[in-house]
């Protein structure tokens, strides 16, 4: 297998795009992310896209082709586009396609994307309750946000961890988010804002939760033989891991800790043959202040129930122990939920080439993602490394 | 929602009929047409559970989809059968009822309609024992 470099990264602004249809998004990003790596169309070898639900968001299904259509990438090359779904990890998903088939030897340059455009659709409640079981839980009643409660109603009951620490996850995203110039929120909040916000899901509440937002990320991969031809500063892919986990939360074998992140952390950190201490910034998968404190517990940077202590303490600011989110996560920047796996590499690659501006983790070396479909049944996380 | 879909699961919304693996003794419901442990070594029958339970964790949905917007808050709970497998579904109580470890039997009501002139959708829910 080949090493595999991200040659040039792409993301667009972040929010309610009320003036910018699917389509233009991907365009906007796509095109940012090959100028930054400095190739032309004719160079792409190969294009996946991730995106959740494009047919209940805007009605359009054959996205890898109308997205290649649109690219201008269908006159000259015929570049095969392929969409890659797995609800709110279609992104990291498929940049893990691009990896794979650049490792391989099939193909040279390709670009990996995200793109969903959320703000179209009447209920967006209903499309996003189709990354859980439909039939056994959507049928029930249960919401995302419904579904990430019961995760904090069982971990708050076995772990300490109080209401005012888990609100600091979404303080700390907020303050990250308010460098980032691509964050659809760059506001600060406080705990109070939090807490005072309206009950979403018990104990969950509306700051609680990841809005929902428009917006596409595009990035292009190389071999890492070739990857100086385009770009001074490529960030090498030291590990790509997925893992799966049964598609509802009930049948689970512990409600609080999501196996499939437990096994996708573990098998990306032997590959890459290093150690959690190693990580100077990771982006994970915030959709709920619960989801991030499930995630650097699952993934080995603390024990279990050690989070709440930590997010006390400060130290998952840029500037602590372990910068989590620097891009103001899926909270703050905002969760387009097919381009936010893109998103993550988007942030993690801006950092290790020392480009992150207010927000950069000073002498950043290595990064990780971590990007989770539906409640925890598709977890994908990938490293990286200055080089 | 096409006829089609709607009765096949009758059995299991109506009446809580799950499967068992006769090999390994384990009770699915939902039901599952392969045992995910001893696979196809695995021997799959219906099982009809007893409706009795505790709840695991729990929720109240505030802000629910269209669907079930006419009935929040509602108290969403997963709940572990006394055959030892677990389902989402509502706990018809007050909110301030519900705690983790209340015992709740199966009840069978409403779950949404296809609007005002569709299919009404019943199936289980659960209420304190």
């Amino acid at each position: 297998m080949r090493d595999v470099a991200v040659i040039g990264v792409g993301c667009t602004q972040f929010g309610e795009r009320w003036d910018t249809s699917f389509r233009e998004l991907f365009v906007e990003a796509g095109t940012l992310a090959i100028e930054d790596a400095g190739i032309g169309g004719e160079s792409i070898d190969a294009l996946y896209v991730g995106n959740m639900s494009a047919g209940r968001f805007v009605e359009q299904e054959h996205i890898g082709a109308l997205i290649a259509d649109y690219a201008g990438l269908t006159r000259a090359g015929h570049v095969p586009a392929t969409r890659v779904e797995a609800a709110c990890a279609s992104g990291g998903l498929a940049f893990r396609q691009a990896v794979l088939a650049v490792a391989s030897g099939m193909e040279d340059i390709v670009v990996a994307a995200g793109v969903e455009k959320m703000t179209d659709a009447g209920d967006s409640t209903d499309v996003l309750a189709a990354a859980a079981d439909r039939e056994w839980e959507g049928f029930a009643g249960a919401t995302f946000p419904g579904l990430y409660a019961m995760i904090a109603t069982d971990y708050m009951h076995r772990y300490p961890l109080t209401r005012e620490q888990l609100a600091m996850v979404a303080v700390k995203n907020h303050f990250h988010g308010s460098m980032n110039p691509l964050a659809q929120f760059q506001n600060e909040i406080r705990i109070d804002t939090v807490l005072r916000s309206t009950l979403v899901a018990d104990p969950l509440r509306l700051f609680d939760c990841s809005p929902v937002s428009d917006g596409s990320a595009a990035v292009v991969v190389a071999p890492l033989e070739r990857a100086r031809e385009f770009c001074d500063t490529p960030v090498t892919v030291i590990g790509t891991a997925q893992a799966s986990d049964t598609i509802a939360l009930h049948d689970r074998r512990d409600i609080s800790t999501l196996d499939a992140s437990v096994a996708a952390g573990n098998r990306v950190f032997e590959r890459a043959r290093i150690e959690r201490r190693d990580i100077d910034l990771v982006e994970v998968h915030d959709c709920f202040t619960i989801a991030e404190i499930c995630a650097v517990e699952d993934l080995g940077f603390l024990k279990k129930g050690e989070a709440g202590r930590f997010y006390e303490e400060g130290q998952a600011y840029i500037g602590g122990e372990l910068p989590v989110n620097t891009s103001g996560g899926l909270k703050a920047c905002g969760h387009p939920v097919g381009a936010t796996g893109i998103k993550q590499v988007y942030e993690v690659v801006t950092q290790l080439r020392g480009e992150a501006g207010r927000r950069q983790v000073d002498g950043a070396e290595i990064g990780m993602t971590q990007n989770v479909g539906g409640s925890g049944a598709t977890v994908v996380c990938h490293l990286f490394r200055r080089t | 929602m096409t006829v089609a879909r709607f009765w096949r699961k009758i059995p299991q919304r109506y009446n809580l009929i799950g499967t068992k693996c006769e090999t390994c003794q384990t009770v699915f419901f939902p039901p599952r047409t392969l045992c995910p442990d001893c696979r196809r070594d695995g021997k799959i029958v219906d099982h009809h559970c007893g409706g009795k339970g505790t709840v695991v964790t729990f929720t109240v949905v505030r802000t629910a989809s269209d669907q079930f917007s006419n009935l929040t808050p509602y108290v969403l709970a997963i709940i572990e059968l006394d055959e030892g497998c677990r389902l989402t579904s509502q706990v018809i109580c007050e909110p301030q009822e519900i705690f983790i470890g209340m015992k709740v039997k199966s009840v069978f009501r409403v779950i949404t309609e296809d609007g005002p002139s569709g299919i009404i959708h019943y199936g289980t829910k659960f209420v304190p024992v």
